[in-house]
């Protein structure tokens, strides 16, 4: 959910009185920061404020820079804002480049590729699974929890629920966190292990992250609401295979795949549609 | 709308496509030029003592050792997972016991029914065990617990260094009796039952005797052979709050010692893996740093004997890692410490990043800045034990770092499944009965050493596989000694279910060295203000020569589970003169000894 693309998607209720309207492009912004905030406040879970800040920066940075470069203009900055602190949370690494660099890869990727005028990867998605890919012998990704206090996290997950009803995404949220659940157990079946151990990723906060900023993005997702929720269920599918084949980082890599692929696919029968 | 774009525009799709690559490439383009620096000559290299100044010889057959270690079979509760959770135990210690001027060594062994070694140093390059003779060697039983590691210390000041066992069990202290025997000291005071993973000696109120600090890992709650249910797990993997519980024996004299921790401000259920104990503030009381797995460090400031924990003020407290080692060096020769902290690197996995905490500011309240990925050593792999020590004898403290959790299987990782629930919430966390069964995984197994040459200039090269350290047993404990009185500092690592390992060094010639023995003037076993503990524990000598100088200290214990020889060594480098020794005691007394002569042991006795 990038800042920019929400302001594009039709908030839901929009018969709601003018007064209770939120700027839906603040609101990606909103929600990240309240994360970033209450999760510094309450487990001080960043590596540091310095190389989130870092992150947030470049972001900033290269979209004025390519934006200006490609479109003559300024642009909005809450996308980079968005991506620039969710590569400071979820990339783990010892030195400082990589979150320069994730971040202006996460950023320029929005720009280069592209298929008809659209980018179709979640631009942190692909910085992050980037650096994994190419960069693993110094970064990793956010894999551990943020404490033990339930609080931080249920009003983590209440908040983004509630800004996701607003801008009509929730239903892949809940799709996907059904489907994780379900594969949950069919892992548990299939390995052996307690269920537990299976649902105890989603309680980590790169899910928080995963669900609420990368999978609900409306630039990289589908139309329908029907296809969108189908593409959860996908995501989570192919996440279950990776993580029988024992792959730490899964989700991203399957919204790394799944993800263009069900853009392509939406282009090409939109393309099969027009006369 | 790709056709109405002006030129410009064009022109800079081309440019963001060439940074977008450009960027893309960047990785491989850091690893092949800005990655921390590994001596590439083959190992074994003929030419490795000429390059860099030493190198470290597996003499452990030789020497006549023919330790090991052995791990603990606890409650069949964990057997899913006993590899990972019986994963310690093998631990070295350096002690002269019987005061004939050579260094012995103490390992701990941790199977039920095992034996610890005592071996006592020949002086002819051999060692003979005599633990079984001293009376401290059969003290690994489910009912008291098997041994964790072990420090020394002359409590009651008769010249003699006394021992205290720690275990996943009873805690023991052993009066040394002249070095011909030990007698266990029944009434000192300690827990019946504490799961303790380090200690250390210190005088932390400066009253001539030697006092405790015990730090316990699993809660003292738990008996690890007698579950009453699996929740015995850490709460967090960063945030764990239900570890044991930290103890402080105040030395009372006449082997009693009385627990105090709560009242002079030492309380933390962190679970604590490393202590050390020094003046970092240069008030003329030891601070106390603790590293803590499964959570941030903890630096308790000792004012005049009473503690504040002052982690997250001072910097060392922020990030939470899993901290496993704690030692300190004066890695600039600025006559400050540093400390350093073991925790966990895998690639692609989990990347904590070893620490290096830098003191700056002023010096009754330092601030610390982590500089080991600036000085190249943070990634170590699942780090254990550490130890500075200068190793070639130019000047600059190296470091050595053992490491590698568990090495079974060489083709089954149980590093996914491992993360899979270090990541999930308490509830999954902390029961036992949850994680996935080990079975013969490894999990960051096989793992190359690190032996880090200080290059005076604020890096560190890797030089281990150069200079001989070739071994990829699952290192924990690390010692550094001069066992053969040869003005040069050997290596003594214990591996966890492997074989203890002597690395004899040999420098290259043309160096210069100068140690100092310290012995501190108390000769009572009552509290004497005015005289430092005999066994000089908490002593600092700062040496001034070639322009330069370097600050050193005498631990009771440092790195993991373990102790160095409380010897204090120098490598001058090529020089041959040094200027001034300044020796600061426990007592606050100072003595300058001028001009001391290189190359040789200077045995000190604090002045009256």
């Amino acid at each position: 959910m990038t800042a920019d693309a929400i302001a594009t998607a039709p908030p839901a209720g929009t018969g709601s009185p003018r007064r209770l309207r939120i700027d839906p492009s603040f609101l990606a912004p909103l929600l990240i920061t309240c994360v970033l905030i209450t999760g510094q406040i309450a487990f001080g879970f960043l590596e540091s404020w310095s190389r989130t800040f870092l992150a947030i920066a470049t972001a900033i940075i290269v979209e004025l820079l390519v934006v200006r470069l490609l479109y003559g203009r300024w642009p909005h900055l809450a996308s980079a804002y968005v991506s620039g602190i969710s590569v400071g949370i979820l990339v783990r690494s010892p030195a400082f480049w990589p979150y320069a660099l994730c971040a202006a890869i996460s950023i320029t990727s929005k720009y280069v590729l592209r298929v008809r005028n659209r980018h179709i990867w979640n631009p942190t998605n692909f910085g992050i699974v980037m650096m994994l890919l190419l960069a693993s012998d110094t970064v990793a990704g956010l894999s551990v929890q943020w404490g033990n206090n339930l609080l931080p996290m249920v009003f983590v997950w209440a908040f983004g629920a509630v800004i996701l009803r607003m801008v009509g995404r929730l239903h892949i949220t809940v799709t996907y966190v059904a489907s994780f659940l379900v594969f949950a157990a069919l892992r548990a079946g299939i390995t052996g292990h307690p269920l537990l151990s299976e649902v105890a990723p989603i309680t980590g906060p790169m899910y928080q992250l995963f669900i609420f900023f990368m999978i609900t993005d409306p630039k990289t997702t589908v139309g329908p609401k029907w296809a969108q929720s189908l593409v959860a269920v996908l995501i989570a599918a192919l996440e279950t295979v990776f993580r029988l084949m024992q792959f730490v980082y899964a989700p991203f890599y399957a919204l790394f795949i799944i993800g263009p692929i069900a853009n392509l696919v939406e282009m090409a029968m939109t393309k099969e549609r027009q006369p | 709308m790709k056709q109405n774009l002006p030129a410009m525009t064009r022109y800079g799709r081309v440019l963001v496509i060439i940074l977008f690559a450009g960027l893309l490439f960047t990785p491989s383009l850091i690893r092949r030029f800005g990655q921390p620096a590994t001596a590439r000559a083959d190992q074994g290299s003929a030419n490795a003592q000429s390059q860099h100044g030493f190198r470290l010889t597996d003499a452990t057959r030789a020497a006549g050792i023919d330790f090991v270690h052995e791990g603990p079979t606890l409650d069949s509760k964990l057997s899913h997972i006993m590899p990972q959770v019986a994963s310690m135990g093998a631990a070295v210690s350096v002690v002269d016991v019987d005061r004939d001027g050579l260094s012995d060594l103490y390992v701990t062994d941790s199977k039920e029914g095992s034996k610890n070694r005592l071996y006592r140093n020949k002086g002819d390059g051999t060692f003979e065990d005599v633990a079984e003779r001293l009376g401290i060697a059969a003290l690994n039983a489910p009912e008291t617990g098997v041994s964790m590691g072990a420090v020394w210390g002359d409590y009651d000041n008769d010249g003699y260094d006394d021992l205290f066992l720690y275990r996943w069990g009873r805690p023991e202290l052993f009066h040394n009796d002249g070095g011909r025997a030990f007698t266990r000291v029944t009434d000192a005071g300690l827990p019946a039952w504490a799961n303790v993973n380090t200690a250390v000696w210190l005088d932390f109120d400066g009253d001539g005797l030697l006092d405790l600090f015990v730090g316990g890992y699993y809660s003292e709650s738990i008996n690890l052979w007698k579950l009453s249910d699996t929740k015995m797990m850490p709460e967090s993997f960063e945030y764990a709050n239900n570890g044991g519980r930290k103890y402080l024996f105040r030395n009372l004299g006449g082997g009693r010692f009385e627990e105090v921790s709560e009242r002079v401000g030492l309380s933390s259920r962190r679970w604590a893996l490393a202590a050390v104990a020094a003046d970092l503030r240069g008030t003329g009381y030891p601070d106390l740093f603790i590293a803590n797995d499964y959570g941030v460090s903890e630096l308790f400031v000792n004012d005049h004997g009473h503690f504040r924990e002052v982690g997250r003020d001072t910097g060392v407290g922020y990030a939470p890692k899993s901290g496993m080692n704690a030692s300190i060096g004066d890695v600039f020769n600025q006559g400050r410490f540093a400390i350093y902290v073991s925790n966990i690197s895998e690639e692609g996995i989990l990347l904590q990043g070893n620490n290096l905490w830098v003191p700056s500011g002023g010096g009754n309240a330092p601030t610390y800045e982590n500089m080991a990925r600036a000085m190249g050593i943070d990634l170590g792999g699942w780090s254990f034990g550490a130890q500075f020590g200068d190793l070639n004898n130019d000047g600059f403290l190296d470091l050595y770092l053992v490491n590698g959790y568990v090495s079974a299987s060489k083709t089954e990782s149980y590093w996914y499944d491992y993360s899979k629930v270090a990541g999930g919430n308490q509830v999954v966390i902390s029961d036992a009965k949850h994680w996935p069964a080990m079975g013969d995984r490894s999990l960051a197994g096989y793992q190359q050493k690190r032996v880090w040459m200080n290059d005076g200039a604020g890096h560190f090269v890797d030089v281990a596989q150069m200079v001989g350290v070739t071994d990829r047993y699952d290192g924990r404990s690390i010692a550094l000694a001069d066992l053969s009185n040869r003005g040069v500092i050997d290596a003594i690592v214990a591996n966890q279910r492997g074989p203890l390992l002597l690395y004899r060094n040999e420098v290259a010639p043309g160096r210069a060295w100068i140690d100092f023995d310290l012995e501190g003037g108390c000769r009572s076993d009552t509290a004497t203000p005015g005289c430092s503990n005999r066994s000089g524990i908490g002593a600092q000598v700062t040496l001034h020569w070639n322009g330069q100088q370097q600050i050193q200290t005498v631990t009771g214990g440092s790195g993991f589970c373990a102790q160095n020889q409380r010897r204090l060594h120098f490598g001058l480098g090529t020089s041959q003169a040094v200027e001034k020794a300044v020796v600061r005691w426990p007592s606050g007394k100072t003595q300058v000894l001028t001009s001391p002569s290189p190359n040789q042991v200077h045995r000190i006795e604090e002045p009256a």
